[in-house]
Order: C-alpha cells, then sequence, then structure tokens
C-alpha cells in the first residue's frame, strides 16, 4: 500500500524569531526537507527612495541611517561620498580619518551583531549573542560619545563630520582597541571548534564560487565563497588605500565559512583601527559647504564596504536642492537572490541557520 | 551495612503513609519546578553576563510565583478550528505521568510512596506517556510549527528510549534489583564510577527525552517557534511548561539514584544530600543549555541509532560479562576497567561514524 501524501506548506515568517525582520519564506516541505522555498520580502518597505527625492541633500542623511540600521555609519559615508562625488567637495584629511574609524567601528558592532545571531540561530540558546552585545555596547558608547546617538547616528556630514571627536574619545577608543582581540579570541574559544557547530555549519549552505558571482552577491557572503573581492581594496575609496589589512576568504563557501569570515574581519577592522588611531592628524573636520547644495546637472555613483557588501548610492542631479533620482544599491538584497539554490534538499534547521548566516537586514532588503 | 532507614509505613499505617507521601510528593515536585525555574534563570543569566530576574522579592525568587499568577489569570485562547477537546486535555496528560514518576523516587531511605519491586520498569513506562500529551498538544493546535514540533517529538523519543533502557539495565545488573530503594542500598560505591558509559549514554538520552539543549529542537524557538506549545496560552501552557520542567526534575532525581548513590553521602542529612545532588544534576543540565548550539534532526537520529544504541548494547554486554567472569575482582578495579573502556569506546565511535547526512536530493 502506498501511503498517500502531500507536500506540506509552513509560511516562515513574516513574524518569526529568526526571519530578522519582516521576512517570509513560504516553504514547501517533504518532512523536514525543504523541497520548495519562495521568499516574500516588501512588508517593510517604506519608500525611503521617493521621500528623498523630496529632501535636500543634506536632509537625505538620516533617511539613510534608517536603511540598515545595524550599519548606520556606512549608509551614511556611501551616501556622502556620492554627493560629494557630485558635487566635488573636498573632504579635510581629519574627517577621512574620523570617518574610517566611524566605518570600522560600525563594522565590527555589525558583525558582532551578525555572528551572534547566527550563532544564535543554530541554537546555542542567547549566550554568544548576549557576549557579543557586551562589546558592541562599548562600540555604541564610543558614538554616543562622538554624536550623541547610539543607533542612527546622522553623523557624517557632506564634507566632512557634523562635529569633532570629544577629547575623551580617542582615550576610550585606544582602550577599546586594545582590548577587543581578546574578546574575539573569547569568542572563538567558546565555539569555533565546537563538534555541534561543525556538524551543523560546515558543508551547509554552499554557495559556490560561479553562482555567488553571477548574483553579484558581495561582502562576507561573496568573500567566503573564495572570491578576493572587497572594495576597500578593488575601488579604494576614502583614505583606505593608506592602510595595511588582510582580506580574509573562505574556501568552499558554507555557512561555517560565512562565520569564520566575518570574524576575521573584525580582527582586520581592528588592526586598521589601530593605525587610523596612530596618524590621526589634527585639523578640521568639515570643509566649507553651503547650506543648501546645488550640485551641477549629473549623475554619481558611490560604492563602499559596508558591513553587509557592496553598499551603493546612485544619485541623479538636476541643478535643484533635491536629488532627481536616488538608489541604493542594497547588499543584502542582492545576496538574497540566491536563498533558493543554497536552501533546496536542507532541513528546516539548516533554512535557518543559512538564512541567518548570509545576514540581512530588513530595513535595507525593503527600503 | 546499616543504614538509616524510616519504616515502611511511616508515620504509620497504610492511609497515613499514602496521605503524608503524596503531600510531600506534590509540594516538593511543585515547589522544587518553582525553584528550578528561578535557579536556571539566574544560573543562566549569570553565565550569559546579565542580570536576570531581580525584581521580585530577594534575588528574584518570587519570580516564578509571580509568572504562576499572570499565567493564571491570563485567557486561554483555543484555536478555533483546533480539536477543543484534545487541546484541553492534552496538558493533563502531559503534566500527571510527570507527577507519578516520584512515587518510586526515594527521597532517603524508605522515605518513598510505594517501593515498588519493578520501580525503575515504572519510571520507564510512565515517563514515555508524556509525549502522547506532547503530541496531543501539537495536533490539537492545528498548527503547522506545533505539529512539526510534536513529530519530531515523536520520533526523538521512540528512538532514545532504547539505549536509555539498555543503560539502565547495566545498573539494573550490578544491584540485582529493579527497586530504586535497593539499587540506591546497593551503591557503595556510585554506579556512575562502575558504569560511567551507562552514565553518559543514559544522561545524552535523557537529555534528549526530557527537550533540554542541544536536543531541544521539539520546541526550537529560533525554528518552529517553541513547537508544540505554540498555541498554548494562560495556565495549559503553565501546565505544559510544569511538566517539562517536572520532567528534568525527574531525570535529575532518577540520575541521583541510579548513578550518583541517591541519598546516600556522609554528614548531611540524607533527604539534604538527595536535595543537592538533584540540584548538582540540573545544574549540569543548564550549563550544557548554555554552552552548546542545537543539533539537527537528521543528527539526532544519527546519534540515537549510530552512536548510543550500539554503545549501549557493548555497554550491557561488558557489565554483563564482568558480573559473570570476575564476582570476585575488587569494585575498584572495575572502575578503572570501565573508565578505560568508556574512553576508548567513545572515541572509536567519534571516529567511525559521521553525524547525520547533508544535502537531500529534491
Amino acid at each position: 500500500m502506498v501511503i498517500k501524501t502531500e507536500p506540506f506548506v509552513v509560511n516562515f515568517g513574516p513574524a518569526h524569531p529568526s526571519t530578522h525582520g519582516v521576512f517570509r519564506m513560504r516553504m514547501t516541505l517533504d518532512g523536514e526537507v525543504i523541497v520548495d522555498m519562495e521568499p516574500v520580502f516588501g512588508y517593510l518597505h517604506r519608500g525611503i527612495e521617493k521621500l528623498a527625492e523630496e529632501r535636500t541633500y543634506t536632509g537625505c542623511i538620516p533617511l539613510t541611517d534608517r536603511l540598515d540600521y545595524l550599519a548606520s555609519m556606512s549608509n551614511n559615508l556611501a551616501y556622502v561620498l556620492a554627493v560629494e562625488k557630485l558635487a566635488g567637495i573636498p573632504v579635510p584629511e581629519r574627517a577621512e580619518y574620523i570617518r574610517v574609524i566611524m566605518a570600522e567601528l560600525q563594522r565590527i558592532a555589525s558583525h558582532l551583531i551578525a555572528v551572534g545571531a547566527f550563532l544564535n540561530d543554530c541554537g546555542a540558546f542567547m549566550t554568544p549573542i548576549v557576549y557579543m552585545i557586551r562589546e558592541r555596547e562599548k562600540i555604541l558608547d564610543l558614538f554616543e560619545m562622538a554624536c550623541g546617538q547610539r543607533l542612527t547616528y546622522n553623523y557624517m556630514r557632506v564634507g566632512g563630520v557634523s562635529q569633532d571627536v570629544p577629547e575623551e574619545f580617542l582615550p576610550a577608543l585606544g582602550k577599546f582597541v586594545k582590548v577587543m582581540p581578546g574578546w574575539i579570541d573569547e569568542y572563538d574559544r567558546l565555539l569555533k571548534e565546537n563538534e555541534i557547530l561543525l556538524a551543523r555549519a560546515k558543508g551547509v549552505g554552499i554557495l559556490p564560487k560561479e553562482l555567488a558571482i553571477n548574483i553579484s552577491a558581495s561582502g562576507p557572503v561573496l568573500r567566503a565563497s573564495g572570491v578576493k573581492w572587497d572594495i576597500r581594496r578593488a575601488d579604494p575609496y576614502s583614505i583606505y588605500d593608506r592602510f595595511e589589512f588582510d582580506i580574509p576568504i573562505g574556501s568552499v563557501g558554507d555557512c561555517y565559512d560565512r562565520y569564520r569570515v566575518r570574524v576575521e574581519e573584525m580582527r582586520q577592522s581592528v588592526r586598521i583601527l589601530k593605525q587610523a588611531l596612530k596618524d590621526l592628524p589634527e585639523g578640521k573636520v568639515r570643509s566649507d559647504v553651503p547650506h543648501l547644495i546645488r550640485p551641477p546637472v549629473g549623475e554619481a555613483y558611490a560604492h563602499i564596504e559596508a558591513p553587509r557588501g557592496e553598499l551603493g548610492f546612485y544619485l541623479v542631479a538636476d541643478n535643484s536642492i533635491a536629488p532627481y533620482r536616488f538608489h541604493v544599491r542594497a547588499p543584502t538584497l542582492i545576496n538574497l537572490t540566491a536563498l533558493r539554490e543554497m536552501m533546496v534538499g536542507w532541513k528546516i534547521a539548516d533554512a535557518i541557520i543559512i538564512f541567518g548566516s548570509i545576514d540581512i537586514c530588513m530595513a535595507e532588503v525593503d527600503r | 551495612m546499616a543504614m538509616p532507614m524510616l519504616p515502611p509505613d511511616w508515620p504509620g499505617g497504610f492511609w497515613a503513609h499514602w496521605g503524608v507521601f503524596v503531600v510531600i510528593i506534590f509540594v516538593f515536585v511543585l515547589a522544587t519546578i518553582m525553584g528550578f525555574i528561578w535557579f536556571e534563570r539566574r544560573a543562566m543569566a549569570i553565565m550569559q553576563a546579565r542580570l536576570g530576574p531581580n525584581r521580585t522579592g530577594p534575588f528574584g525568587v518570587f519570580q516564578p510565583v509571580a509568572d504562576a499568577l499572570k499565567l493564571l489569570i491570563k485567557e486561554d485562547i483555543v484555536p478555533a478550528k483546533g480539536d477543543k477537546l484534545v487541546h484541553w486535555l492534552a496538558p493533563v496528560v502531559a503534566v500527571v505521568p510527570v507527577l507519578m514518576i516520584f512515587a518510586v523516587v526515594p527521597f532517603q531511605g524508605g522515605a518513598i510512596l510505594a517501593d515498588l519491586n519493578i520501580g525503575i520498569l515504572y519510571i520507564v513506562a510512565i515517563s514515555s506517556v508524556t509525549t502522547v500529551g506532547v503530541f496531543m498538544a501539537g495536533w490539537a493546535s492545528n498548527n503547522k510549527y506545533s505539529l512539526l514540533g510534536a513529530m519530531r517529538q515523536v520520533a526523538s523519543v521512540v528512538s532514545y528510549e532504547i539505549p536509555v533502557v539498555l543503560s539502565i539495565i547495566g545498573v539494573v545488573l550490578l544491584a540485582g534489583s529493579l527497586s530504586m530503594q535497593q539499587i540506591v542500598i546497593a551503591q557503595d560505591i556510585p554506579f556512575i564510577l562502575l558504569q560511567p558509559l551507562g552514565f553518559l549514554l543514559f544522561f545524552i538520552g535523557a537529555c534528549a527525552e526530557i527537550n533540554r539543549a542541544p536536543f531541544d529542537l521539539m520546541e526550537a524557538d529560533s525554528e518552529i517557534v517553541a513547537g508544540f506549545n505554540t498555541e498554548y496560552s494562560g495556565m495549559k501552557f503553565g501546565l505544559l511548561f510544569t511538566a517539562e520542567y517536572g520532567e528534568a526534575l525527574a531525570i535529575s532525581a532518577i540520575v541521583t539514584t541510579l548513578f550518583l548513590g541517591g541519598w546516600r553521602g556522609p554528614v548531611l542529612p540524607p533527604w539534604l544530600w538527595f536535595l543537592i545532588k538533584v540540584g548538582f544534576v540540573f545544574f549540569v543540565i543548564v550549563w550544557i543549555r548554555t554552552t552548546v548550539p542545537r543539533v539537527r534532526i537528521d543528527q539526532l537520529m544519527a546519534l540515537a541509532w549510530k552512536f548510543l544504541f550500539p554503545l549501549a548494547l557493548l555497554n550491557l554486554l561488558i557489565t554483563a560479562v564482568e558480573i559473570l567472569v570476575l564476582p570476585a575482582v575488587s569494585p575498584w578495579v572495575l572502575v578503572g576497567v570501565n573508565i578505560a573502556v568508556m574512553i576508548v569506546l567513545v572515541f572509536l565511535w567519534s571516529r567511525l561514524f559521521k553525524l547525520g547526512w547533508g544535502r537531500v536530493e529534491v
């Protein structure tokens, strides 16, 4: 006798603890195995691109905070770089250094959340993420010193940063870069070689090199697949060509590689921070920029290596005080496009960690 | 060896004995469960560099009481398309067997509700009934997550029952009795030393049966959102929760009785030794929960059938051979032999087999 079976369709999300926001996966299951998966998003669409076209160039900066709220500084940086390119505005030396410091601190903060949430998805009940939030708090304290905010910083300005860092900032940062490598070692001691984690994450959710390039993935997801592509090296912006750092890459492109790449990137960010802290020059932090920027007719695209990948802003100016077109190249949206290929054939539990290892931020995916 | 024992019908008369012990068991189980909930939250918080509940009473000890009160006055929601009768019945079916387990757990010599001569067999039989309650909960909720969680629970309990029972048989062989009280009396050396492999297998299997990490995938909150109790609210959820912690308490008590020498210990009164040992076993369970990630369902099954099952059979064989062939050898020699055997076997098995399998072609 053949028992009649039928596929079991489960909606994971939009309200699910592991979808990191309002993401929905319509999964067709055969027992525990995923036969098909269809991502559904758009629940967090706020029309930021359209809103930005109604605001002045400076007024758009707070909107960029709300894209990837775990990496607001990076969003600020990418946007102001695009405006500076469009209007040809110079940036003082000290501001460049402060921007690099902020961007790298932001990368560490964002990767801490990414790695912690990934391990939490693996089922390590809360412990790793709480440990990582502990260090993220220290970064947020630093940001609070610099700009008074802990989540949406609105710190970068066209032609520099909004204000110089206070005098207690640099000693605090010095202390942070001294202790942070030890904390990263602690995370590694906790779970790096854990048998269950290896069984769960090794070889799971492989994103092959060719596929990663074809979907134009970027950031740790691309580098974990073995492609040495980091915009800080490939197309240096700001003053990244002055710093020494390595680009960690993975070998197979599984969840474990993505996790390791992020941890290694944190170490490299600490290296950059140390160098930037050493050569930080004196001077002003903002060049003289008119209150209402009116760039000449034209277009500009600036991209940076944000924590989650290549974050690009494409601006079209029509010689008015607001951008005519404001487009965001959101890395996580593009990294998500291979989700189905990575998930099909694995189990529900794997789907959760594959999704977690891509490290998305729904506010950026939906905009 | 003379051992302080209460008379079997303490405090005099059959009905007095039953009445007193039923009350003791209820109070003990419910109070200890509340204590454990508080203890787990505080211990986990300290391990995770945070504070945990600390507002209700000194060190937050009354937090479980406050939670229970909140659950009592919460609205009870039954899913519109759920099976109402089964939904109502499931928490009861889950919680009653857990309470019944304690009927045969000796708190100290003679302090036992019923010294059944098949005590451990009774526990094995009765503790499986909780699974039925969990499956009823998952089925009656008419929720896909719940059903997935319930299916996982049934699959894991069916698989893990076998290595658990086989590892218990090793203890029974050594003690020569199925009675929980006789097993404790037989432990001049705690059986954890004479049966190290059996202890390991039993502990792993028991953790899997009671949904504790790293085998908590029946209610994996990051995957299937609390599994079978997703659709439960109010005191029904409270009962399922009680059943869960009651099982953890029961497993701690059984491990204490079978492997750690039960109430026996120097200086302190026996019942206090029992409580200390139970608390310590529970602490180990909490410790594991905060440390390791969760396994996947196929890895869970592979662990049961490829690791625990053959090892449990080998353990049984070795124990039987030792009892038959070397009855005169000092037990301390056997302790050394058994620990060495455990290390070799665990090492071999961890090299021989891979945990679970990977992608399925669909």
